[in-house]
């Protein structure tokens, strides 16, 4: 069994991520052992330079948790954070890294069991693409 | 103003592949607008170009800095000290920026790293379209303030060719043709008499790029 645990951030999105992490705790759901959370008041303020500068500063993938589509406090928040990713994944293409290793994921403030499992699937998927050979050493 | 797209950073890296320690300069003014060069994206793509070369076991030390307008010599000049530092510079300003860095900066080899495309308005948050070739004689007077010379395919002085089809360009489909917006134009401000008059061919070899280098003196302005 491998021993490498990657170092996953995940930014949540106050009206629905943080929540879900919130409910995952009540409903003591155990989490991969490496998973940072970054609280934001929406995912609309997630800019393309944090998805990079956690990556450069040791993150094997990150992770956007965000509200469902059209179901923005702020209206466009979501989808600016969607078309941001779409910019660093252009990037991360020109870089030669895996654009798997940010994603985005759609959910709601119950989504407790989701949010676990969307981390786990990530833990699993970054354990087969190896450490962040981009990673500051 | 001028807008820019940044070179794919493939590209980017592949010039920079002899060095290990660079200044990446944006520039706090066009290129800042229209997101392709002012601070956050030197942050960016600093970002980015240490990662890519981290990743190939070649690390890159990039130092960064904005300047307010790298043109201007005032401002480029603020950046003498830190490039005595470095190996060679990415200028992320528009070409002007650029080769205003190379003026003053002789000994070091200085790379563009956003493709400088076009003098234009913002239509919406991320959305640039061309608005002016800066031909050197302006007839925005005679066309309604629409500019013919930018915005027809053709470029055409006097009237619509015959592919404008419902308002739209022939070349560029999802374009307006420039001769209708002119049309539309002159005719809200009841000035379709201006269409008579025949707006004689350009001197593209006298007032424009065709002549060669263009350049504006102003003796008063001299110090």
């Amino acid at each position: 069994m491998s021993s490498f645990d990657p170092k996953i951030i995940a930014f949540c999105c106050d009206q629905s991520g943080y929540p879900a992490a919130d409910m995952a705790g009540t409903l003591k759901l155990k989490l991969p052992r490496n998973i940072e959370i970054v609280r934001v008041p929406c995912a609309g303020r997630i800019e393309t330079i944090y998805l990079l500068k956690a990556l450069e500063k040791g993150a094997d993938g990150v992770l956007v948790f965000a509200c469902y589509e059209e179901n923005c406090q702020f209206l466009r928040g979501n989808l600016r954070a969607k078309a941001r990713l779409a910019y660093a994944h252009r990037m991360l293409e020109g870089i030669g890294l895996e654009k798997e290793r940010v994603e985005i994921c759609h959910l709601a403030t119950n989504s407790g069991v989701k949010f676990v499992e969307t981390l786990r699937r990530k833990s699993e998927q970054l354990k087969k693409m190896g450490p962040n050979p981009a990673k500051e050493s | 103003m001028i807008k820019a797209e940044q070179k794919p950073i493939d590209e980017i890296l592949k010039y920079l592949n002899p060095y290990n320690k660079i200044l990446l300069s944006g520039c706090g003014a066009c290129v800042t607008v229209c997101h392709a060069g002012g601070e956050k994206e030197v942050e960016l793509l600093a970002s980015g170009l240490r990662m890519a070369r981290q990743k190939i076991g070649k690390k890159i030390e990039v130092l960064e800095v904005t300047p307010a307008r790298q043109c201007e010599p005032e401002f480029a000049l603020e950046l003498s000290e830190t490039i005595e530092k470095v190996e060679a510079v990415l200028s992320i300003s528009c070409g002007v920026g650029v080769q205003t860095l190379v003026r003053h900066f002789p000994k070091i080899p200085i790379f563009p790293g956003v493709n400088t495309s076009f003098l234009g308005e913002t239509i919406t948050h991320g959305v640039w379209e061309e608005r002016c070739q800066a031909c050197g004689n302006c007839i925005l007077e005679k066309t309604g303030g629409i500019c013919p010379i930018s915005r027809c395919a053709k470029q055409l002085l006097n009237g619509p060719c015959g592919g404008s089809s419902k308002g739209k360009c022939e070349i560029k489909k999802e374009a307006d043709c420039a001769w209708q917006l002119i049309y539309d134009r002159l005719k809200t401000l009841n000035q379709l008499y201006k269409l008579e008059e025949i707006i004689p061919a350009k001197r593209w070899g006298v007032e424009s790029r065709d002549s060669g280098l263009r350049r504006i003196v102003r003796e008063d302005l001299k110090v």
